[in-house]
């Protein structure tokens, strides 16, 4: 018998052998969920290569940043991840206050902690629903949109804007929480949860959600720390690395929460990691309203006036105020000279500001660790011989915002 | 248990004279190097058993264009992140010859970090699989983050963009 009659198929005399294809991934395409831009090889519906282009949307913040004042480079921060502005606005203001070497009471600690938990909730449940999504099941997507509009009316009552945010000042916050940011955050707790759970007996047990998931674009740990994984998506390998616990910032050594882990780092680990870590942000937000209610309600800025931009209405009646006004928008206040760096857990991964101070009214140099600028490397080799429907849930699932990982 | 006098010990008892300018601003340990050891002392704190800087923070570049002969740092921060103690490592590079032994050896973090430090600041990262522009378009001829590329004036008159109002 000879090699011809063996195979299954019998390919004409003088056919051309096996060929992959090329297709183009996006950058405008509806299932990548931003900007994103993959050259695939495709054998059939498997694919060989990826190439990953980005920097579709990039606006040279590091370099706007160096021709700002310090209080000007928050609106920068909004534009890196959006889906969870307040938490970048926060990592901002603290890197400041870092460099500043500014203490602040523990009231704006607390405050500030509600307010990137009820982001990073906001952040996990846009990732988590819009897996779903890619996976068929749209009921979810709609139904938890509602609660992230409850936290954006927070955000609204708290600073005025909703996406991007703006939220806060260096040295604390714009204003007091008011008696409506207090009735809107215990709607809030009194409805999520309820919601959450149903959100959860949707997915986690779902058979076909399991079956499309599990072993779906996984990492091992090793590689995931090689290739500068962060958050719930090295979590999702069982590394208990968080920010949060590892390097405190904004007194969250005074709360009690735990850091979920998965073990396989795949899609389907990295959706419980996140729908977990909604619970754990939920008890923080609960245990912070708790500790503030023994502090003093009128405190919500550190005593640090050449820094602290001075209310409006101050500006306007009171000598030193206005000074203190001028001074700080005119760059007269001294900076320290210095390095610093300061990360803050965002909502996919460790945000870091490396800051270099020259005295200068702005930066001398400002570079922001975007955590999925980095992890996003890692793409081409966890989706190498994968479906194509699977690469779109990878991604989805990687928590990629274009607006951060092209700064 | 680690500590910044630890490493710093640790350091100087492997390397000697070749690590330098230690500092520890806001408590993170600093140091430089020669950018012809850049390797050597990464791959020391990478792979000491009892240092394990096993992960890649962060890489960038400052230019400091009034340090002739220094101008490009590459900085480099790394992490043990079973510790969770960060240090800070330094090497300075003349702008005219921008050559620095890449990291992507070591750590698959620093391959888009060098590319986007080539992009910027034109630093040659040699034995860098792919070092190519990330960020701006490939045909750019200029580093764009170095301090005597100027922003674009607002107030020019010459460009007539209707669409952005101008």
């Amino acid at each position: 018998m000879n090699q011809k009659q063996k195979q299954n198929i019998q390919l004409p005399e003088g056919s051309l052998g096996k060929q992959t294809s090329t297709l183009n991934l996006g950058p405008t395409h509806p299932a990548t969920h931003g900007v994103f831009q993959n050259i695939l090889e495709m054998d059939g519906e498997r694919i060989i290569d990826a190439v990953p282009t980005v920097g579709f949307i990039h606006r040279a913040f590091e370099k706007i940043a160096e021709h700002r004042a310090y209080y000007q480079i928050t609106p920068l921060t909004d534009r890196l991840n959006y889906c969870s502005s307040p938490i970048n606005n926060m990592g901002w203001h603290m890197t400041v206050e870092k460099l500043i070497g500014a203490n602040l009471p523990k009231r704006v600690d607390y405050m500030r902690v509600i307010i990137m938990e009820l982001a990073r909730i906001a952040d996990h449940l846009v990732c988590n629903s819009v897996i779903g999504v890619d996976t068929g099941a749209f009921s979810g997507f709609i139904y938890v949109f509602e609660f992230r509009e409850l936290i954006y009316e927070i955000f609204e009552e708290v600073c005025g804007s909703r996406l991007t945010t703006n939220i806060g000042r260096i040295g604390g916050f714009e204003r007091n929480f008011t008696d409506i940011v207090f009735q809107k955050l215990d709607h809030f707790l009194k409805t999520f949860p309820k919601a959450m759970e149903e959100f959860e007996t949707l997915f986690n047990r779902n058979r076909i959600f399991m079956e499309r998931t599990i072993g779906v674009g996984g990492i091992e740990a090793e590689r995931a720390l090689n290739y500068g994984f962060t958050g719930p998506n090295l979590r999702a390998t069982g590394i208990d690395y968080d920010i949060r616990t590892a390097h405190p910032y904004s007194s969250y050594q005074d709360f009690d929460f735990s850091v979920p882990v998965g073990t396989t780092g795949d899609v389907y680990d990295r959706f419980l990691v996140r729908n977990a870590e909604i619970w754990e942000s939920v008890s923080l937000i609960k245990q912070a309203l708790q500790k503030m209610k023994d502090l003093d309600p009128s405190v919500f800025h550190a005593d640090i006036p050449d820094f602290y931009l001075p209310e409006k209405e101050d500006v306007y009646t009171k000598m030193e105020a206005l000074i203190y006004h001028f001074k700080i928008v005119m760059g007269e206040t001294d900076i320290p000279v210095g390095e610093v760096y300061h990360s803050v857990e965002g909502g996919n991964g460790e945000l870091g500001f490396y800051l270099i101070s020259d005295g200068g009214r702005s930066p001398y140099r400002l570079h922001f660790r975007r955590p999925c600028f980095i992890y996003y490397q890692a793409y081409p080799e966890i989706i190498k011989g994968s479906m194509l429907s699977d690469a779109v849930i990878t991604m989805s699932s990687l928590n990629l915002i274009a607006g951060e990982l092209d700064a | 248990m680690l500590s910044n006098e630890y490493i710093q010990k640790k350091l100087v008892d492997k390397f000697g004279e070749a690590v330098f300018q230690f500092s520890e601003p806001y408590g993170m340990l600093t140091f430089e190097a020669d950018k012809e050891n850049n390797l050597k002392v990464l791959t020391f704190l990478k792979e000491d058993p009892e240092l394990m800087f096993t992960y890649l923070n962060d890489e960038t570049v400052v230019h400091y264009p009034d340090a002739k002969g220094k101008e490009l740092a590459v900085v480099y921060l790394l992490q043990n992140i079973y510790a969770g103690i960060r240090v800070r490592f330094k090497v300075y590079t003349d702008i005219q010859k921008p050559d620095v032994f890449t990291a992507t050896s070591l750590f698959e973090t620093a391959n888009w970090l060098e590319r986007e430090a080539y992009d910027f600041f034109g630093v040659n990262f040699v034995g860098h699989p792919n070092l190519i522009r990330i960020m701006n378009v490939e045909e750019m001829d200029y580093h764009p983050l170095r301090k005597e590329f100027p922003l674009e004036d607002q107030t020019r008159i010459d460009k007539d963009d209707d669409m952005f109002g101008r």
